[in-house]
């Protein structure tokens, strides 16, 4: 049966393609990539926390280590895993359209990635830099490491990031099918859009500060040397200015998976369908102005610290929001315990725990303790793995019949699913009390008194890998092996099932026409 | 002059140009974000150095900075002409003025390096170089200019980007025989054109009017 | 019930005034997040049992519950407001330092502290304050941005280059209390450490006085004077310095000035001519220097090399006997590229009136033939105590 796989089968007709549906698997297989990349780089860390001192590596080794994994993760994994897979994927086909807005620009984005990885991985040869993710200034003007390339492959990477919410935002508003109104959209496409927005806004703010400590590195600028008048916290508000908001870009995907999988999975209309979609805006907007709470300790006035952590807090009310709908989502419906679902639950307790101490952080006179601190590390990591890595594997397990045609092995997979949130919880959960200790992060060596905590880390931390490989290996052979996948394995209402499975390259054989809401389960399903 | 072509997934070429339009605006609200960080830090560095950023606009020649201003702004009348022209079937005139509109640019550019030439002749350079800096080392001067050259250099940058689009424009419109239809085309062009004009309509008073003593 | 609390969430001691009180909010904050998330997650899985799906074509009601979510959200922002208000002022204690407090600078810099107090004393690593007094700290960096917290005191400021922040506490009593550079700042962030040694206020006063740090009594227990040895001699590090492959030649001086940096010379001697513990690079191949025994010899290679390997033998004037040894710990590869390096920094200017030949022909060195314009010139801008 001819689908978007299969249809044409040269390599010309992949490279130079047009269709959502192959960019968004080949920037699938770039972003597993990715993840593995960083992910070893994080065990390598682990490993060498093993011991206080040198364990395998030297400090210098260390520092560029964490330094390389930052950037990966974040940029070539976290921020494309959604928007640029599933956004791509199923956007159009959510929204009854044959493809983005803009197919040609969509095939540019994945040369972008490519090309921004490659001149990474040519900085990660040539020795690759040591000045942690966030690149702080006077150290980054001064390090003698190769930190040029890699500041110039996420500058390329940044465009990508805002080629693709451009796509997406043009998409969702001209290429809705008829008569589909803003509120009868599924809810992913609501989240797509919210990330797109903050992605054409947000991600510019970061190229022009990469572009500013290229000239400042290359070309001696002193911009941010005091002694030529500079200002070293200038940097900081730039920097954080887009990074704070590209947190929300890693969450806000995550959310809308999330906002698909609990309907599907507990066959029940969400608790309040508006409430999740103008959430996300609240989540965009006021997450534009919250982020001093990265910069308490750093010499602003206090005045300005309280209006940073008040405003902290209140992007976590929409959070709230939405994980109040989405558990009142459960009640009276007819819930099936499948893996994505297993992974919501983790969602669930992680992003809440997670977020909580976000919270906590917010409350000013707690981070000044816990600022640079393993505190901080195990914060992030909740969010981001706990809850964006968690949400991400639901949505491969989610949609992978509907993309691939096979379905995956669920006994394994709930297997898998376990090793993970526990792996997770190993490793991330003792680095809370390590900086309640007073350890402060990007420390190669450490006091003592810290070695059970990190033993414990490092341990979770294999549990976690093996998690993930265990479902590489399953999903791998699924689709050689896996039993042939239905139109409609979930019985979802969700539009995006009602298309073929696979998709051919179309998306749909006729014009489709939807029903009016994606979430009525109190009639039987139509596809 | 052929018909436009539709593309598979828009239902009509209304909805396409719709598209093309939104796609436009959104993407220059990502270059505006581009040069706010920017603004940001000449702000913060006129808080900072108000004496100093008051010496350096004095310092600058006001009158190449207004020529600097006439030519792009006649060049935005030029193109918003071109485009009603091509509006009108008038081929000619259109592929005119927008050769006209990249001359400007052009020009700009040419000026701005002249100017920059008077800068170097002179020992200020980017990054505090230079030995005007050794005869006034105030910091506030090294930031002055390190953020003039900064938003200029990048400002100059983004004239040649447009410079070539419109040029490659022109060519198009005349190649392939472009009619009517093909005016919001250019109209969308036309609007990079105008948004770099309108960047320099900040710069000009940032870096030759606010603040200066002559 | 705070010190139960305090073990389980594997908080240090609370040594400052403001401790106990960050502590408190630290707890409430904590316990309601775990039980937040608990709640939900135990709905979630009380939900997924007892509306667990029966049919495959099983079919749900539609629910709305607007009241319910929004007395949640009205509850939860009310939850955020009060414990933003409790601890935003916690925060404005912390950085509202006192009129009455005493003042001491601190200088981060790659990879130490030092301490200077307006009385004229400096210390490197221990910050020694008084008990029951009020601190207020100046802190700013020398290079990059480092950051100066204390956990005990649940307290940190970031070091900034070219401004000066502050930081202010008040110790509860007497102890030893670690200090780590809390943003890192290259290479040896981690090694970055230092002591709050806290005295009794009647000793603090002696040490002011003059009394040396280890004679005061009462020295707390566990307390392990640093020495400068201490930052200077790194655990032998067997693993390769630098995974990297070189794009452009290095010349043994730029090799020297890693072989500097990775192993603290850099700590006390300067390469641009300031003043520091030791005696500056810049311009000292080939000069002449007056010994603390008023012997003058010429800083050649053999002077440079004994000065790394017995450093106690021969003393430059003004400076203290305080440089260990590297005896062991430097290859003949390193050494050879530090004196490179310091012989790329020797003075090039002109030279003037000062010219000064040496003036004795030292045992065991051949008797001076001539002199070496090159070897023999004097920086003319460093400060007279360091010039012969």
């Amino acid at each position: 049966m001819k689908n978007y796989l299969n249809d044409e089968t040269t390599i010309w007709s992949w490279v130079a393609t047009t269709d959502h549906k192959r960019i968004g698997l080949m920037f699938f297989v770039l972003t597993i990539l990715a993840l593995m990349v960083g992910g070893t780089f994080a065990l390598l860390l682990r490993l060498e926390h093993l011991t206080p001192r040198y364990t395998i590596m030297s400090a210098f080794a260390y520092n560029q280590t964490f330094t390389l994994h930052g950037v990966i993760m974040v940029w070539f994994f976290l921020i494309p895993s959604i928007p640029s897979v599933f956004g791509n994927f199923f956007v159009p086909i959510m929204l009854g359209a044959q493809d983005v807005a803009f197919p040609r620009i969509n095939l540019f984005t994945v040369y972008l990635y490519l090309a921004g990885a490659l001149v990474v991985f040519i900085g990660m040869v040539v020795g690759g830099t040591d000045t942690g993710w966030t690149f702080y200034p006077p150290y980054s003007a001064q390090t003698y490491t190769a930190l040029m390339p890699v500041l110039v492959g996420v500058f390329i990477l940044g465009f990508s990031t805002i080629l693709t919410g451009l796509n997406l935002i043009v998409t969702i508003h001209t290429l809705r099918a008829k008569g589909m109104g803003w509120m009868q959209m599924p809810l992913f496409c609501w989240a797509m859009y919210g990330v797109s927005v903050i992605q054409v806004l947000a991600t510019p703010v970061l190229g022009m500060v990469l572009l500013l400590l290229t000239i400042d590195h290359g070309l001696d600028w002193g911009l941010f040397d005091p002694a030529r008048g500079g200002d070293v916290v200038l940097f900081q508000h730039l920097f954080w200015f887009y990074s704070h908001p590209a947190v929300y870009i890693m969450i806000l995907p995550a959310m809308g998976v999330i906002s698909e999988v609990i309907p599907t999975f507990a066959h029940k209309n969400p608790l309040s369908y508006r409430a999740i979609a103008y959430s996300t805006f609240g989540i965009a907007f006021i997450g534009f102005l919250t982020w001093g709470h990265h910069m308490f300790v750093s010499g602003m006035s206090t005045f300005d610290a309280g209006i940073f952590g008040i405003l902290s807090m209140f992007v976590a009310v929409f959070s709230a929001i939405k994980v109040f709908t989405w558990t009142g989502t459960l009640y009276k419906g007819a819930v099936s315990l499948k893996t994505p679902l297993v992974y919501v639950f983790g969602f669930l307790f992680l992003f809440v725990f997670g977020g909580m101490t976000g919270v906590a952080q917010a409350t000013t006179s707690l981070d000044v303790h816990w600022h640079d601190t393993y505190f901080i590390v195990a914060h992030f990591h909740f969010i981001m793995v706990g809850a964006s890595l968690t949400a991400w594997l639901a949505a491969v397990h989610y949609w992978w019949p509907k993309m691939f045609g096979r379905m995956y092995p669920e006994k394994w997979a709930i297997a898998a699913a376990i090793l993970v949130l526990l792996g997770f919880v190993g490793t991330f959960f003792p680095q809370f009390l390590l900086g309640n200790g007073g350890m402060p992060r990007r420390y190669y060596h450490y006091a003592e008194k810290f070695q059970p905590l990190h033993v414990m880390s490092t341990a979770g931390s294999w549990v976690l890998a093996l998690g993930l490989l265990l479902a590489l290996v399953y999903l791998l052979w699924s689709l050689f092996y896996g039993e042939r996948a239905p139109r409609n394995p979930w019985g979802s209402r969700s539009f995006e099932w009602s298309a073929p499975t696979p998709p051919p390259k179309h998306n749909f054989e006729a014009t489709p026409v939807f029903p009016p809401s994606a979430y009525d389960y109190s009639r039987p399903v139509e596809f | 002059m052929h018909a436009p072509p539709l593309q598979h997934h828009f239902p009509d070429i209304e909805q396409q140009r719709h598209a093309a339009k939104l796609g436009t605006w959104i993407f220059l609200s990502s270059e505006l974000l581009f040069f706010n960080a920017l603004f940001a830090i000449y702000a913060f560095y006129r808080v900072k150095y108000p004496e100093m950023f008051q010496v350096g606009v004095s310092h600058n020649m006001k009158w190449l900075g207004t020529i600097n201003t006439a030519i792009l702004i006649l060049g935005s009348v030029c193109i918003a002409s071109a485009v009603n022209f091509l509006r009108l079937a008038r081929r000619g005139p259109a592929i005119f003025l927008t050769l006209v509109t990249c001359l400007c640019g052009i020009g700009y550019i040419t000026i701005k390096s002249i100017e920059y030439g008077f800068h170097f002749d002179e020992g200020i350079y980017p990054g505090g170089a230079g030995h005007f800096f050794v005869e006034h080392p105030e910091h506030g001067l090294k930031a002055f200019f390190t953020t003039y050259f900064l938003l200029t250099g990048l400002h100059m940058i983004h004239v040649a980007i447009a410079v070539a689009i419109l040029g490659w424009m022109a060519w198009w419109v005349h190649r392939d025989r472009i009619g009517p239809w093909g005016a919001y085309r250019l109209g969308l062009v036309a609007l990079y054109w105008h948004f770099v004009d309108t960047i320099w309509l900040f710069l000009w008073p940032m870096f030759y009017l606010m603040g200066a003593r002559t | 019930m705070n010190e139960l609390l305090r073990q389980i969430l594997y908080l240090p001691e609370q040594a400052s005034t403001i401790s106990n009180d960050i502590d408190h909010l630290h707890f409430w904050v904590i316990g309601t997040t775990m039980a937040g998330s608990s709640i939900v997650f135990f709905c979630a899985i009380w939900f997924t049992f007892r509306y667990r799906r029966r049919s495959e074509d099983q079919l749900t009601p539609q629910v709305r519950a607007a009241p319910l979510e929004l007395a949640f959200i009205g509850f939860l922002i009310t939850f955020f407001v009060v414990v933003w208000v409790i601890g935003f002022r916690q925060f404005v204690r912390i950085r509202t330092p006192p009129q009455d407090a005493m003042v001491v600078y601190v200088t981060g810099k790659q990879w130490m502290w030092k301490f200077s107090y307006p009385e004229g004393k400096s210390t490197i690593a221990t910050l020694v304050v008084p008990a029951r007094r009020k601190v207020k700290l100046m802190i700013t960096s020398r290079d990059v941005i480092h950051s100066f917290f204390v956990p005990a005191f649940r307290l940190k400021q970031d070091a900034l280059p070219g401004m000066y922040t502050t930081l202010w506490f008040e110790a509860k009593s007497p102890g030893v209390y670690k200090i780590f550079c809390a943003e890192y700042c290259g290479l040896d962030h981690s090694r970055m450490w230092g002591d709050v040694l806290v005295l009794d206020p009647e000793e603090f006063d002696r040490w002011m006085e003059g009394t040396p740090t280890e004679d005061v009594v009462a020295m707390p227990a566990g307390y392990h004077r640093r020495t400068i040895a201490d930052h200077v001699h790194p655990e032998v590090n067997p693993a390769p310095f630098a995974m990297t492959v070189e794009a452009r030649p290095r010349s043994m001086a730029d090799i020297g000035r890693e072989v500097a940096e990775k192993r603290g010379c850099l700590s006390c001697h300067t390469l641009d001519g300031q003043p520091h513990l030791g005696p500056t690079w810049r311009g000292l191949w080939g000069r002449t220097v007056t010994l603390t025994t008023g012997e003058k010899v010429v800083a050649d290679e053999a002077y440079l090399t004994r000065s790394m390997m017995d450093p106690m033998v021969q003393i430059v004037q003004s400076f203290g006997p305080i440089m260990p040894t590297y005896q062991g710990l430097l290859d003949p590869a390193e050494v050879g590229a530090l004196l490179e390096l310091i012989r790329s920094l020797r003075s090039t200017l002109p030279d003037d009136a000062r010219y000064p030949v040496p003036l004795v022909d030292q045992a065991g060195r051949p008797p001076l033939q001539h002199v070496d314009p090159d070897r023999a010139k004097v920086v003319r801008d460093l400060p007279a105590e360091l010039t012969p």
